[in-house]
């Protein structure tokens, strides 16, 4: 029983830090673009004189969407129009189950990983999740009745197809290294320094995996420069169709995304909740100790995962607003020429290299 | 043939070749996020120290936040119009019909009487401005010979929820 009001709790919180880092999102999206373009973005939505700069507008926007009409095309399929949402986003947050915040926390006696699902297969299942994801992209584009939303579907199932490929084989390289595919186990690989100098972090050992990784996580994320599914500015794109909050779940989605991508390049690459130099009782620099009670360190490890996951989403933001989007040619070209080689060259070498110290 | 217009034909530049760096993408990539990252930086900086009441002569963005702050208009800009007035308050317009004759938008109508001061001959009963029409080129104020009519108001919101609110009476011109 205790295992289920756990797990319900874990559940809670998880849904809990994704839900409102999404809304926040939609408001850093718009700060963080207007500050860097010297404008100063959204910041009129009040509650009597209160603006607190420009917060309320996740309020006001929610509010919009959910109160606007719900719309479904003539001829087009009333009950995959329906689901497209839920699907995107449902996977979506189903791939959040495995993403360990924490590494355990102990209360009274008992150890409780902090990551809803721990399991052997994690790195699996969140690549299963991204995938399913597309059926919903796919859906709403085919049931808009609509070329251009079709266009869209299509642009996007083939462009996930091409960059999953990348997305997957980048980090071959690093279960090579770490030998696991559960993340918990991952980030516990990555614990300890190489040479006593760097943290034994996966961008130092494959640093070649973090650019391809990221590049085709962006791709995944559907965002610039990698937007042709949606493509605003020329054919709106596989939601072009949807109204009201349905077309709330489909930007929930693309945020969501863009966290989950975060945490994956975070844990991969970062070292996840790892910080440098502390153990499980505390800092050990050298011969020097500075012990902490396993609370505080649970706390620190909690803290640092999102502070890495706030670099990371601020990076992703920045490349957003920043590059402009590819031509299609470019994507494949880019995809199939440059992308997948790389990670193919990325897993021959790091073999080499295995073989000869490893 | 006395009459040939000679044409040069001239090439157009060939587009540049691109470098290695360029060519590479990643360095240019970086080179771009550097500079957005240095505006965005500086930017918040700014808007932080404003934030904590640091007075700085720096701006954190380009934006007039419109209705409360507006943009300094030039002096000779063309605004909304008005009718002067004279000493005692009435127009100074002596209905001439200077400025509806001139208007090419035709968007002033003025019906004209006898003044009842025998100095003066005429003065308008009805001046109105069809504010929906007019192109603000300003030819009404050059043609005035009484300097009755000026466009240096300021005002550049006018909005009505009809057409017949955008015409605006001898009464709102006079204000």
């Amino acid at each position: 029983m205790a295992f289920v009001w756990v797990t319900l709790a874990k559940i809670g919180v998880t849904l809990f830090w994704v839900m409102n880092l999404g809304a926040i999102l939609t408001w850093v999206e718009r700060k963080q673009s207007a500050v860097m373009q010297d404008r100063i973005g959204a910041n009129r939505a009040n509650i009597g004189p209160f603006r607190i700069i420009g917060l309320f507008q996740i309020a006001a926007d929610s509010l919009k969407m959910i109160l606007k009409e719900d719309w479904i095309p003539a001829g087009g399929n009333r009950f995959l129009h329906t689901i497209a949402p839920i699907i995107s986003v449902f996977f979506a947050l189903l791939a959040f189950a495995v993403i360990p915040i924490g590494n355990t926390l102990t209360i009274s006696g008992q150890e409780i990983p902090l990551s809803i699902i721990t399991t052997d297969v994690a790195i699996l299942f969140v690549f299963a999740m991204l995938s399913l994801e597309i059926y919903g992209v796919v859906f709403a584009g085919y049931s808009s009745n609509n070329n251009y939303a079709m266009l869209g579907g299509l642009r996007a199932s083939a462009q996930m197809f091409s960059y999953e490929i990348t997305f997957g084989a980048t980090i071959i390289g690093l279960l090579m290294i770490y030998g696991t595919l559960d993340l918990q186990e991952l980030i516990r690989a990555q614990k300890g320094s190489i040479g006593g100098w760097y943290p034994r972090w996966g961008i130092f050992l494959q640093p070649l995996g973090f650019f391809l990784f990221c590049a085709a996580g962006l791709a995944e994320t559907k965002r610039n420069p990698f937007d042709l599914p949606e493509g605003e500015s020329e054919i709106v794109g596989y939601f072009v169709e949807y109204s009201g909050m349905k077309f709330g779940l489909f930007m929930l989605t693309d945020f969501l995304e863009t966290i989950l991508i975060s945490a994956l390049v975070t844990i991969f690459f970062f070292g996840g909740w790892q910080v440098p130099f502390l153990e499980a009782d505390g800092f050990h620099f050298g011969s020097t100790a500075f012990l902490l009670s396993p609370v505080w360190v649970t706390v620190l490890q909690i803290s640092i995962f999102f502070l890495k996951l706030t670099v990371f989403l601020w990076l992703f933001m920045q490349i957003r607003w920043t590059l402009p989007r590819f031509r299609y040619d470019q994507l494949m070209r880019l995809g199939w020429n440059v992308l997948l080689p790389l990670s193919l060259l990325n897993i021959f070498i790091t073999g080499l290299i295995l073989m000869i110290w490893g | 043939m006395p009459n040939e217009v000679k044409v040069k034909v001239m090439k157009a530049a060939a587009p540049r070749e691109r470098t290695l760096r360029e060519k590479a993408y990643i360095p240019e990539i970086a080179r771009g996020l550097r500079i957005t990252a240095a505006h965005f930086w500086g930017n918040l900086f700014i808007h932080i120290k404003r934030l904590f009441g640091i007075r700085t002569k720096e701006r954190g963005s380009v934006t007039y936040q419109y209705p409360e702050e507006r943009r300094p208009l030039s002096p000779r800009v063309r605004t909304l119009h008005r009718l002067v007035k004279r000493e005692d308050g009435s127009p100074r317009c002596v209905a001439c019909m200077m400025c509806e004759t001139i208007c090419p938008a035709k968007c002033i109508y003025i019906i004209g009487a006898d003044h009842p001061d025998p100095n003066i001959e005429k003065h308008p009963l009805q001046f109105d401005i069809d504010l929906g029409v007019c192109v603000f080129c300003g030819l009404c104020v050059e043609a005035c010979p009484e300097d009755a009519i000026r466009m240096d108001t300021g005002i550049l919101e006018f909005s009505a929820y009809s057409r017949e609110g955008m015409i605006y009476h001898m009464k709102d011109l006079l204000r």
